[in-house]
């Protein structure tokens, strides 16, 4: 077995930065990711970023992949690709399937665990046709591998994720033929839903998606309006030409390692589901073992970074690298900048949520 | 059917110089090196990558990021391989999975 004085699971947005402090700060870190490539879902999002000049606002989801791989490069740690950390166990020592054949067990005097999310979806008729798929694979296919899921989409849910990604379907080269969304009203910010909404494209409010038609691949998506109980209401369906569906129905945080390892969870619905709990260090109940990112509730990429780079420190100071003192200025200073990147509408939200989970009750 | 984007506002105009052949339940098909292969037969207008064992219902790409294994076809004479994370290699052979797939005799030794 061998030993990092870290190990980071998952090379996202969170893992990366946590990654590169830990190893600023003089840690031996083995940085893990089941992908080929590092960087999560970072490399999709070719979207200018929120926040202020300190956030890497107005700079590109790819852009700030690339200058974190550059940074992870340059301090030399070790990096593990298409390695899968299939198991946990007592004293963080970690199952990982390497190339899907070779099996190693590694231990670090701290783990910290960034293994982000997976997208939710709804089942209605004919969802497992070829031609339904996550928002998040369609935005893969268009901004990693650039080609294009289908010609006409129809686009289920008008959050984030469902605007930004109709944006860049258009962008690519796609129509988008409506976007519906079961809400009386719209989901994103009103920055992007403009851009999409100027683009000609016709969203539909309480309405949602009820069929999708086609001999072996989608070729029609029925929608219908719905009541206040979400109910489809009869009568009111109507079909549109698609040959691709994309769902842009929220996420769920990838917590199985967590749950695994024991850590206490929270339930915290704006989160977007169970999440463990973790201190304002990142660091969970199971000593050692500290989370950032999507895995501590659905965010964005910009606060899975603060979190990462204090989940980082945080291990780098229970590991000795750091003294409490340095520690508590750092951790104050990204905590302002938590703080600044939840506010608004949106950001309250999650802000009160994340209290509540440090808090360690259930939601109110 | 080409579903490439070659042109795009944000990411620029591409050119692909590096290609590989790969066979797809026996026809030859273009990929770009180090694509994955779901996005080599999506490009080709592919998109049934399996048949389900019990109903024979068809099914392709859903999660995109090798999560939800919808996607898995026959590679090389092994069954269940995430196509939208594994990439193309030269004289890679594809087949449409039916069911839970074969093993081939050997498939997947060094």
């Amino acid at each position: 077995m061998r030993v990092w004085d870290i190990v980071v699971v998952g090379g996202g947005p969170a893992g990366l930065c946590a990654a590169i402090e830990a190893a600023k700060n003089g840690a031996r870190v083995l940085l893990i990711d089941e992908n080929s490539r590092p960087g999560g879902q970072l490399f999709k999002q070719i979207h200018k970023f929120f926040g202020s000049a300190e956030h890497k606002a107005g700079v590109r989801g790819l852009e700030i992949g690339l200058q974190l791989l550059k940074e992870t490069k340059e301090l030399g740690m070790d990096v593990w690709l298409n390695s899968k950390v299939c198991g946990i166990y007592d004293d963080n020592v970690l199952w990982v399937v390497k190339d899907e054949r070779k099996s190693f067990q590694v231990k670090g005097a701290a783990v910290i665990l960034c293994t982000g999310a997976v997208e939710n979806s709804i089942s209605f008729e004919g969802w497992t046709l070829p031609g339904v798929m996550g928002a998040g694979a369609a935005q893969t296919m268009i901004n990693v591998n650039r080609v294009l899921p289908g010609r006409k989409v129809l686009m289920v849910g008008s959050g984030n994720v469902g605007v930004i990604v109709s944006y860049q379907l258009l962008q690519a080269g796609a129509e988008v033929a409506a976007i519906v969304e079961a809400a009386p009203r719209l989901g994103a910010y009103g920055v992007h839903t403009a851009k999409v909404r100027r683009a000609g494209v016709p969203f539909y409010v309480s309405h949602t998606i009820v069929r999708a038609e086609g001999d072996g691949k989608v070729e029609r998506a029925i929608i219908a309006r719905v009541d206040e109980r979400f109910k489809p209401v009869d009568g009111s369906e109507i079909a549109i030409n698609v040959d691709t569906i994309c769902l842009a129905t929220g996420l769920t945080p990838l917590a199985e390692l967590a749950w695994i390892a024991g850590c206490k969870f929270v339930f915290n619905r704006v989160l977007g589901g169970h999440v463990p709990w973790h201190d304002r260090y990142m660091a969970t109940s199971k000593k050692g073992i500290y989370i950032a990112g999507d895995i501590t509730g659905i965010e964005e990429a910009s606060t899975a970074m603060e979190e990462g780079r204090l989940a980082g420190v945080s291990a780098a100071a229970a590991i000795g690298l750091i003294d409490t003192e340095r520690l508590e200025k750092i951790a104050g200073e990204i905590w302002e900048r938590l703080d600044a990147l939840r506010c608004g509408p949106f950001g309250e939200n999650r802000k009160i949520a994340k209290q509540q989970v440090m808090a360690g009750g259930d939601e109110q | 059917m080409n579903m490439r984007i070659t042109k795009h506002p944000i990411l620029g105009d591409i050119e692909y110089d590096r290609k590989v052949k790969i066979y797809v339940d026996g026809q030859e098909l273009e990929a770009i090196e180090g694509e994955m292969i779901a996005s080599a037969l999506l490009a080709a207008g592919i998109k049934t990558f399996r048949y389900t064992k019990k109903h024979h219902a068809p099914r392709g790409i859903f999660c995109g990021i090798g999560r939800c294994t919808d996607c898995v076809m026959t590679v090389n004479g092994m069954p269940n391989v995430r196509t939208c994370v594994t990439p193309v290699e030269e004289g890679m052979r594809i087949e449409t999975q039916h069911g839970c797939g074969k093993w081939k005799e050997g498939a997947g030794d060094e």
